[in-house]
């Protein structure tokens, strides 16, 4: 999409206007969620008010520590991103593929119907839409298509809002995915002191908006929100060099930063967990105790775990170091090949909740050999 | 005319046994606690030996052995040996039999003076000077975490056994279970120290649930590196004697626990220092 004809169809509508899309989506029969407070954090919840959105909060971020603070002003999306992805939503942690019980004539087999619960985000950031956009392509984009994500997301409608600031974590600039929202989104607001100023990137977007009260965008307004997206640029300080990362860490498989790292991470699964792209899951049947009735479970995993690589013959990695090598090298490298991009987004998501404050923008510079890398995890 | 499958006799059923050593029975209630599951249990296994439950006592060998509580006394020490000659799985249940237990605590302190302390006459004390777990003793073919275990794993562990294949209890973090359930991660918002990144899975992550931190009910997760977890709670503001005691609870003796805490205490005894 071309940013300057974006621009131009951008309209206004006033903060109070904003209950009335919350309320117009749940009329429509949408789940909309939303940032809301909760746990000393800014995390993902169904919210059916514009109060249960984190007016005057911002979140402050480094490595392994996250904190709330207040603002001096009340804007409701002034933070960047916190512990939960949208991907809770579309990727459940926990689903049934399938069930069988055993019956007098044999065992019956059932797929469960997909749940088409439709659901609308609200504050989907860049980095976001980007992560979204790649699990589609995990998900959905090859020939075997995962019906538990598509029918989530086929249903799912999309209200971005551009990022106002950035955190010391935050590298969206380096991914080329943020911090302003092109694509992907059925709205994108930029949050204004009196409002926001609101564009439609899909049909059934401008179809939402038509129903609302809007007012045409003044110069000021976008002058203003223009300044706006600017500052989460200019406020961004981490960097990842991407330049030919993929063959820098597939060709440095025996570096002895590997060694390092591995002896820092915990391998307790909190980067993977926190990631809003990796994908990883296991599937097992779960039975009673007769074993006459079946589950079979599908739930989250992690390359961090012992057992994800647990085959017949043993354990293919079997040290943090070759798990920590495996997440990064497949997440900034060997994604490429599999589909096409990498599979960061550069939310920093991974820096911020890992225990112990390993920042992968740090492990590559010194796989690069950039000049005086730090110790893993921020060691003296 | 189909033929009805035969219900197992009690002849044909595997036998199960549950004996207790230092502990205090809240793993062999787990398998009480299994209420609706109780009656699958009694069903598929002949239930030999298990005082908590009924006074019926069947002579061993026995098929199945759950064993609760560690060996704290030279009574006991004879006793676990006998118990694992007259079973044939061995499986211990929760952290006093895998691990020592709380009362493992006596192995920094001096037996000596608890007994004085505590008994009118310890002259009739007979006990040692240790808490230790089972697999010190005998060997043992499966160990259950937990203090106290989660039953559903003790079902998962009896189904696999009659299953004749491996359990599949997790070994994955607690953290795993956190943010699964959605949990925000305390350390991380409020700085409040938590053992759940380097302690293995089987609660479901109960404590942090509840805005409180892990302290290693599960004993310690696979192929961890706690010292990374102290070392940065330590640069992070964490008093060193407040890490000791999180690291010294029911799994105190579990080794990457115990490496840490004793490494912890040591370099605050060469410091002098005893803050809490």
């Amino acid at each position: 999409m071309n940013p300057e004809t974006t621009e131009t169809e951008c309209v206004f509508f006033p903060k109070i206007e904003l209950q009335s899309l919350i309320t117009l989506l749940v009329g429509d029969g949408y789940h909309v969620v939303g940032p809301t407070i909760d746990q000393a954090a800014i995390v993902y919840d169904k919210i059916t008010s514009v109060d249960q959105l984190p007016r005057g909060w911002t979140d402050q971020q480094e490595a392994a520590k996250y904190r709330l603070e207040r603002r001096d002003d009340d804007a409701l999306f002034g933070f960047v991103v916190g512990p939960h992805s949208w991907k809770k939503y579309l990727f459940p942690p926990l689903t049934t593929v399938a069930s069988a019980q055993k019956t007098e004539s044999g065992w019956q087999m059932q797929t469960p119907e997909p749940d088409t619960t439709k659901y609308a985000f609200l504050g989907v950031r860049a980095c976001e839409l980007a992560a979204i956009a790649i699990q589609d392509r995990v998900f959905t984009g090859g020939p075997y298509v995962d019906p538990v994500y598509k029918a989530r997301r086929s249903n799912a409608f999309i209200i971005a809002v551009n990022c106002a600031q950035s955190a010391s974590t935050c590298f969206c600039t380096s991914m080329n995915t943020g911090p302003k929202c092109s694509s992907g989104f059925d709205l994108a607001l930029t949050e204004l002191e009196d409002g926001f100023e609101v564009e439609s990137g899909s049909d059934i977007g401008a179809a939402v908006l038509g129903r609302l009260t809007t007012q045409s965008l003044t110069a000021e307004h976008s002058t203003m929100a223009a300044a706006a997206r600017q500052q989460a640029v200019d406020q961004q300080t981490k960097q990842l060099n991407t330049e030919g990362i993929r063959d820098l860490l597939l060709g440095n498989l025996d570096h002895p930063r590997w060694k390092d790292v591995g002896d820092i991470c915990l391998g307790c699964t909190n980067c993977t967990m926190v990631c809003p792209t990796c994908f990883c899951s296991s599937v097992e049947e779960v039975s009673d105790l007769a074993n006459e009735n079946v589950e079979r479970q599908r739930h989250w995993d992690s390359c961090f775990n012992l057992s994800y690589s647990s085959m017949s013959h043993g354990t293919t990695r079997n040290t943090i170091a070759s798990r920590y090598r495996q997440w990064l090298t497949h997440k900034l490298g060997s994604w490429e090949n599999q589909f096409g991009t990498s599979g960061c987004v550069g939310c920093g998501r991974c820096i911020t909740w890992c225990p112990v404050g390993i920042d992968l923008t740090e492990e590559v510079a010194a796989i690069r050999g950039d000049a005086a890398p730090k110790p893993p995890g921020g060691a003296a | 005319m189909t033929t009805k499958q035969p219900t197992p006799t009690t002849a044909t059923k595997p036998k199960l046994a549950v004996f207790k050593f230092a502990s205090c029975d809240g793993c062999q209630l787990s398998l009480l606690d299994a209420e609706d599951e109780l009656l699958a249990v009694a069903g598929i296994v002949d239930i030999a030996y298990f005082l908590e439950a009924t006074s019926r006592i069947k002579d061993g060998p026995y098929d199945i052995t759950l064993v609760e509580g560690s060996i704290t006394t030279p009574h006991d020490e004879q006793r676990i040996q006998e118990v694992r000659r007259k079973s044939k799985y061995l499986i211990t249940i929760g952290a006093c039999a895998t691990a020592g237990g709380i009362q493992a605590l006596r192995n920094w302190a001096d037996i000596e003076d608890f007994t004085q302390a505590v008994y009118a006459s310890p002259q009739y004390i007979s006990t040692l000077a240790t808490s230790t777990a089972i697999a010190d003793h005998v060997a043992v073919d499966f160990e259950l975490r937990g203090c106290p275990i989660n039953q559903f794993q003790l079902i998962e562990v009896l189904k696999s056994l009659l299953a004749g294949r491996k359990p599949r209890t997790k070994t994955h973090s607690v953290c795993m279970d956190c943010k699964q359930r959605g949990n925000v991660c305390i350390t991380v918002a409020t700085g409040e120290p938590c053992l759940g990144p380097i302690t293995q899975s089987g609660c479901g992550a109960i404590c942090p649930t509840y805005n409180r931190g892990c302290y290693g009910c599960f004993g310690p997760a696979t192929q961890t590196h706690a010292q990374s977890l102290t070392d940065h709670l330590v640069r992070e503001g964490a008093a060193p004697a407040q890490l000791v005691q999180l690291l010294r609870n029911f799994n105190s003796a579990a080794a990457p626990f115990l490496e840490q805490s004793n490494r912890i205490q040591d370099a605050m005894n060469q410091e002098g220092d005893n803050r809490v």
